[in-house]
């Protein structure tokens, strides 16, 4: 049974994690801006073909 | 001359200008095109047609000069480092995918960028760069070149600190989603009734576990409600937060007691669960606009910095250093900062700030010229004659009666958290007596059980997520408001007054009428010909109107009076093209009843006709009045032009709407204030600066715009100007807003009624509180959504 008490920690742990990499995430300033990011990376990187 | 489009912008224009296949409507687009071509960034014209801003009108690299003065960069610049420095511009004309990829490549086209990243939603460009490259003022110019002139603030800090505010809330639905997911994990065998011998020590150590777990939840994202119940309280006013901060405090007691006395296990879950759920409305309620601004004052219509002439020298200052008696030079298109006395000639002001009249006005060298008008000609002198904070204008902002704050209605919510409360209190009450009677050890399971149970978290719930979605489907229809408070002021109104111009009319569309007799083709190319000499916007206006002439005749003599007309000879006959007063003052018998802008015409001495400048009216204004009047709205019409299309409006209308005409700002303000004196609940709608102070003054001010990114003023609400013709639906769907919340107050009640049933017999199992927690929140969530969902699509399908 107390096997369960290190897998209930470690799930508690590894939650934990994904919290801390939330809140790093806010911080960061990634949670500001919820739409261009979704647009950015649409962009064709380079363009090869200097006229169409 | 068919349709052609500019490339660029896709203003409609001629095949004058082009480069290869493509044509341009006017240098300045091409010269940008140009700049993006020699860059390889023709993409820009993939992503999206006829992307640009129109170059149209002139660019002046003067304009920025003040950029170059240290103090204003230490407030804008931000040092990163050795060479490299950090630049936030608000860039308002941002507004599709390729705008995007223009502004997140100008390290193409000067390599002094190091970086650049835009914010769609904010409107916003972050540029990290190499001041030895490149400076802010050189920066700033190419940006304004290739068609985003930066709308630049000192000292706005409030954007950051709006940021912060908005992590915080992030923070804290986090910390308690991590920590409600936990504590219901956790809570598992409690659900089950796992028997206690089977768990051993597993028990205690989930129990203490979800009591550690439970405490950030407590302390730090339930601390706002908690806050808000003090100041309410201390303030003598029970809001909505002080049953929710109770509920949350009697939850945690009781839990922490049963966890200690190891009676139970509490109802944590339930508590982390409720302050999950209220703080996720909450979120979804602030939600704003971020890239509208709703507090603008008079300084944000104004330039940052003019240029003084000191003995005929040059220099920048800052506005708000200027003195009495300075001598200033305004270039094209600036606008003049204050009143002022005008010491040259070529004065051509446009007031539509502050008139909200388009077409710009001549003013004669040594006439006063007002704060708040763009010089739409040349360069001018003037010397300033009041200092800026009194201007005119400015002066409608210190209006006293300005000063106090709206006195905002009382959300209806907060009476029904009051009668909640004391109806709780009586519930625990009765049953503690109950329980006094028949089994006292019982008594304060069965208090703290109501308590916890009939949480109005359900109450706050209904009424963030409705608003939210509200807010939300009125946004799609381009209704932004300010915050949910609006919405409950826009329920009570009774009265709705209207600007006209800009309002009522579209202020991009003038349309010329002539009335007088019919002139022949010689006569129409004379006149032409004539106005097509003039740079004057009326006269631009009749060479527009003329436009299937396409030839033009050579003008023998002209000769022009600045403000009044010009008298020109072609063909041996003799024009005079001008105002009406310039016509008889020539001795011309003229016989027209037009007023307001108009241009009258005479050919050898005899008068021929006028052209009559008329704003547009937008679609369907006589369907909203006749809607509006069925619900019973007072209405009112303010104008600060004079009565010239009174029976016009009155037909189109109806004869029961009052109108008020030559309306200054100042009594359009006196006028919404003698009609809250009268009790009624005013909404104004208006626009221009000439509006601002009765816009301020209303309980709801709504502020037209037909651009988004131009100026509005201090408002509640702004409105795009082809949407106004759908307020009454508009308001409709607000007030159907009311009854949904109504309803569900009625269902969260049903919840808690289900709550009491097991709370006032004592036997609240935890279990029975963590089922009712999320299906109470979870309905009501999905409800208001779906039930405004589907009062929205009635409003569309009706308009």
């Amino acid at each position: 049974m107390s096997v369960i008490v290190l897998l209930i920690g470690v799930s508690v742990l590894v939650a934990g994690a994904f919290l801390g990499a939330f809140l790093w995430s806010v911080k960061n300033g990634q949670m500001d801006d919820d739409y261009t990011p979704s647009i950015r990376m649409l962009f064709d990187d380079e363009i090869t073909s200097t006229k169409k | 001359m068919s349709a052609i489009n500019c490339y660029h912008c896709g203003t409609a224009c001629d095949q004058t200008i082009t480069i290869e296949d493509k044509s341009f409507c006017c240098d300045g687009c091409k010269l940008v095109y140009q700049l993006l071509d020699q860059n390889g960034m023709c993409q820009y014209y993939d992503l999206t047609q006829m992307p640009g801003m129109t170059a149209k009108g002139s660019f002046t690299a003067e304009k920025y000069n003040y950029l170059d003065s240290q103090a204003i960069q230490e407030q804008l610049v931000q040092v990163l480092g050795e060479d490299q420095a950090k630049v936030v511009f608000y860039l308002p004309q941002i507004h599709c995918v390729s705008c995007i990829w223009l502004l997140e490549h100008l390290n193409k086209i000067n390599s002094g960028i190091i970086h650049s990243q835009t914010n769609f939603e904010k409107k916003e460009i972050k540029i990290v760069y190499r001041p030895s490259q490149i400076s802010l003022k050189q920066l700033v110019q190419l940006l304004a070149f290739v068609g985003y002139e930066p709308m630049i603030h000192l000292g706005g800090n409030d954007l950051m600190t709006k940021k912060k505010v908005n992590r915080k809330q992030l923070f804290k639905i986090g910390i308690a989603g991590f920590c409600f997911s936990n504590i219901m994990m956790l809570s598992f065998p409690e659900y089950l009734s796992v028997e206690t011998s089977e768990l051993g020590i597993l028990r205690p150590f989930f129990i203490y576990l979800n009591l550690f777990l439970s405490l950030p939840v407590l302390f730090y994202s339930a601390k706002d409600f908690f806050i808000s119940a003090y100041t309410g309280l201390r303030q003598k006013w029970l809001n909505i937060d002080a049953p929710i901060a109770l509920a949350i405090a009697v939850t945690f007691s009781r839990s922490v007691y049963e966890i200690l006395t190891q009676t139970g296990a509490g109802y944590l879950d339930s508590m982390s669960g409720i302050v999950f759920f209220m703080l996720i409305g909450r979120w979804f309620q602030d939600k704003s606009y971020d890239s509208f601004s709703f507090d603008r004052d008079y300084t944000s219509f104004f330039p940052l910095a003019v240029t003084e002439l000191v003995d005929g020298v040059e220099q920048n200052r800052l506005l708000a250093t200027v003195q009495k008696n300075a001598i200033l030079l305004i270039r094209t298109d600036e606008m003049i900062p204050a009143d002022a006395q005008l010491l040259s000639s070529g004065g051509l002001v446009d007031y539509s700030f502050v008139t909200g009249e388009h077409a710009p006005i001549e003013v004669a060298e040594g006439s006063m010229i007002y704060a708040g008008g763009i010089q739409k000609g040349r360069s001018i002198k003037v010397r300033v004659v009041k200092p800026v904070g009194q201007s005119y204008i400015t002066e409608l902002w210190n209006n006293p009666s300005l000063q106090n704050e709206k006195n905002q209605a009382q959300s209806f919510v907060h009476p029904w958290s009051q009668y909640f409360t004391i109806v709780l209190f009586f519930i625990a009450f009765a049953s503690a007596l109950y329980w006094w009677w028949t089994d006292p050890s019982k008594i304060l399971t069965a208090i703290t059980s109501v308590l916890i149970v009939a949480c109005p978290c359900s109450l706050l719930l209904t009424v963030t997520f409705t608003y939210g979605n509200v807010l939300r489907w009125l946004g799609k229809s381009k209704l932004y408001c300010k915050n949910a408070t609006v919405l409950e002021s826009i329920e009570n109104i009774d009265t709705i007054v209207f600007d006209k111009t800009g309002t009522l009319t579209n202020h991009q569309h003038t349309h010329l009428e002539f009335i007088g007799d019919t002139m022949n083709v010689k006569e129409q190319l004379a006149i032409k010909s004539i106005t097509n000499e003039s740079l004057h916007p009326l006269s631009q206006l009749i060479t527009n109107y003329f436009s299937k002439i396409e030839e033009v005749v050579k003008v023998e003599s002209i000769q022009n009076f600045v403000g009044k007309g010009t008298r020109a000879v072609v063909d041996g006959e003799e024009y005079l093209i001008g105002s009406i007063a310039f016509l008889q003052l020539q001795g011309v018998d003229v016989s027209t009843d037009i007023k307001g802008s108009s241009v009258a015409i005479a050919i050898n001495g005899s008068f021929r006709g006028v052209f009559s400048v008329n704003h547009i009216y937008r679609e369907g204004l006589t369907q909203l009045f006749n809607q509006l009047k069925s619900q019973d709205y007072e209405m009112y019409l303010l104008s600060g032009d004079r009565d010239t299309e009174y029976f016009s409006l009155q037909q189109m209308l109806g004869e029961d709407i009052t109108m008020h005409f030559e309306q200054s700002p100042e009594d359009k303000l006196n006028f919404i204030q003698q009609l809250q004196f009268q009790g009624k609940n005013v909404m104004m709608i208006g626009d221009g600066l000439n509006d601002a102070g009765a816009l301020k003054k209303a309980n709801v001010g709504i502020a037209v715009t037909d651009q988004s990114h131009l100026f509005t003023p201090a408002s509640d609400a702004i409105i795009e100007g082809a949407m106004v013709p759908k307020l009454a639906q508009l308001i409709q769907y607000v007030k159907k807003g009311k009854l949904v919340i109504i309803l569900l107050f009625i269902l969260s009640i049903l919840y808690n009624l289900v709550g009491m049933y097991f709370a006032t017999r004592a036997v609240l199992s935890p279990m029975v509180a963590a089922i009712l927690m999320p299906i109470s929140s979870i309905s009501i969530v999905s409800l208001s959504a779906l039930f405004t969902y589907f009062f929205a699509r009635g409003v569309a399908s009706k308009s």
